[in-house]
């Protein structure tokens, strides 16, 4: 359908941030094909060691769901998108569609080893994250494909990861928001990966940072360089939200926060991760 | 009220590039009644409860899905009938703050609004009514920290929170009948 609309025509989803570009008119598409009628796109299964979320399942879907629960960093992340009317409607497949350079899913998601699926006229295809989102509001998608599922490999045993972002309001985006997915054999650091979003035109991977800590016990010194690499990773823009200083003090503090969750997670322990509210 | 929201957040330009559209039949049912209209494409949520089936109650805010005042029941859920056309509602059973009342007496939602005073001039409190009643229908017995959580996409501009948060628990402790 998409197809014979042409270019005009666009997917709706869970609406949540298409509509209100709507209604600003910084969007105006010919046509809106709804994609809220279409059964079987909304649901969560573990499948191969991976847990396959269809496109059009909602946030608040996801804060709930046991199986998703495998994935701490993810119920951080889908407990605390806008507030509860939102993550009623929002969808993960529509937030990575979005492509928004502050959207929570994009950045929680490239912290670890997810695929997106996409189907189209011409078939199905499955791209890596990093690959999918290829700048500000723009993906990999041709106007006539779509999201049909976000697939995420289930971290091994002795991983551990959360989520922080910080509001300075529920409805909102966030000001800054990390993900740290940290391997763990006793204190020494196998593995790490650290992601942040809202400090550039896409998510980025702080791959210095992930470097200050593979192989190393995590001391309070090593984990001081990985914030300070996080912190020179990002490339923030000063806006309503806070200047580009501001922003980078809060993205090491957050590094440094969620490294500390992370860590705790790997060893077993149940610890709370998500938003902050000024 | 209506015409000020709109005239407070569009551009001047919007009336030019309006569209003319054919108009979609849908069918909601509002608080048990039905409802068949029919509705432009464009059409929001909110101004359908309002205008094609001349239910006030639910109000719009700042018409840019932040305040929560618009807050519906969507098959149960709490959404911003900001955010949603029309259209999209087709076949849904909806809840508006006039849904609350139980036959002809104010709902235990209402009555502990009215009781604890979680409201000074009303315009944010359906909205904060319907987040309740999600939240309560699940949680009979919420904490503080879940009742924030839950009315976070709900701005009161007058009262503050305090007063909504004992308001909630009040209704709480009413519906399980403690």
């Amino acid at each position: 359908m998409l197809g014979q609309l042409g270019e005009g025509a666009k997917p709706l989803a869970g609406g949540q941030s298409l509509i209100p570009l709507l209604k600003l008119r910084f969007a105006s598409p010919e046509h809106l094909v709804d994609l809220n009628f279409i059964a079987e796109t909304s649901f969560i299964r573990e499948e191969n060691g991976s847990l396959r979320f269809g496109a059009m399942t909602r946030h608040a879907e996801i804060e709930v769901s046991p199986l998703a629960s495998k994935i701490p960093l993810l119920r951080d992340c889908s407990a605390g998108i806008a507030d509860v009317q939102i993550r009623n409607r929002g969808t993960i497949g529509g937030s990575l569609a979005e492509a928004d350079p502050s959207g929570d899913w994009a950045n929680a998601l490239l912290a670890l080893n997810t695929e997106v699926h996409c189907v189209g006229p011409n078939g199905r295809r499955t791209i890596v994250l990093k690959d999918f989102i290829k700048d500000a509001y723009s993906t990999a998608l041709a106007h006539d494909e779509l999201v049909s599922e976000v697939e995420v490999k289930i971290p091994s045993k002795g991983s551990g990861g959360a989520y922080l972002a910080f509001k300075r309001s529920a409805p909102v985006y966030p000001s800054a928001s990390v993900a740290v997915q940290l391997t763990m054999t006793g204190d020494v650091c196998q593995d790490a990966a650290i992601s942040l979003g809202c400090v550039g035109l896409t998510a980025i991977r702080a791959l210095e940072a992930e470097s200050e800590l593979r192989g190393k016990m995590l001391t309070e010194s090593a984990i001081a360089n990985a914030a300070e690499a996080a912190r020179a990773a990002g490339d923030p823009q000063s806006d309503m939200r806070g200047s580009v200083e501001y922003k980078r003090q809060l993205v090491g503090a957050l590094v440094r926060r969620a490294m500390g969750i992370a860590v705790r997670r790997a060893h077993g322990e149940h610890v709370e991760g998500g938003h902050l509210y000024a | 009220m209506e015409s000020m929201s709109r005239g407070a957040t569009c551009m001047p330009e919007v009336a030019a590039v309006a569209p003319s559209a054919a108009k979609i039949a849908v069918q909601v049912k509002v608080n048990g009644k039905t409802y068949a209209r029919e509705s432009e494409p464009r059409m929001l949520l909110v101004e359908f409860l309002r205008e094609a089936c001349d239910l006030t109650g639910t109000h719009v805010g700042c018409d840019t899905s932040y305040c929560g005042a618009c807050t519906v029941l969507m098959n149960g859920l709490a959404v911003k009938s900001c955010t949603m056309l029309a259209v999209q509602a087709d076949g849904a059973d909806i809840t508006t703050v006039e849904g609350l009342e139980k036959d002809g007496q104010l709902g235990p939602i209402q009555k502990a609004f009215a009781e604890a005073y979680g409201l000074q001039c009303g315009y944010c409190t359906p909205g904060l009514m319907l987040a309740a009643n999600q939240l309560l229908g699940t949680n009979p017995e919420p904490s503080e920290e879940e009742i924030r959580h839950a009315i976070a996409g709900n701005t009161c501009r007058c009262t503050g929170y305090m007063n909504i948060l004992k308001a909630i628990q009040l209704a709480g402790r009413n519906m399980r009948g403690a």
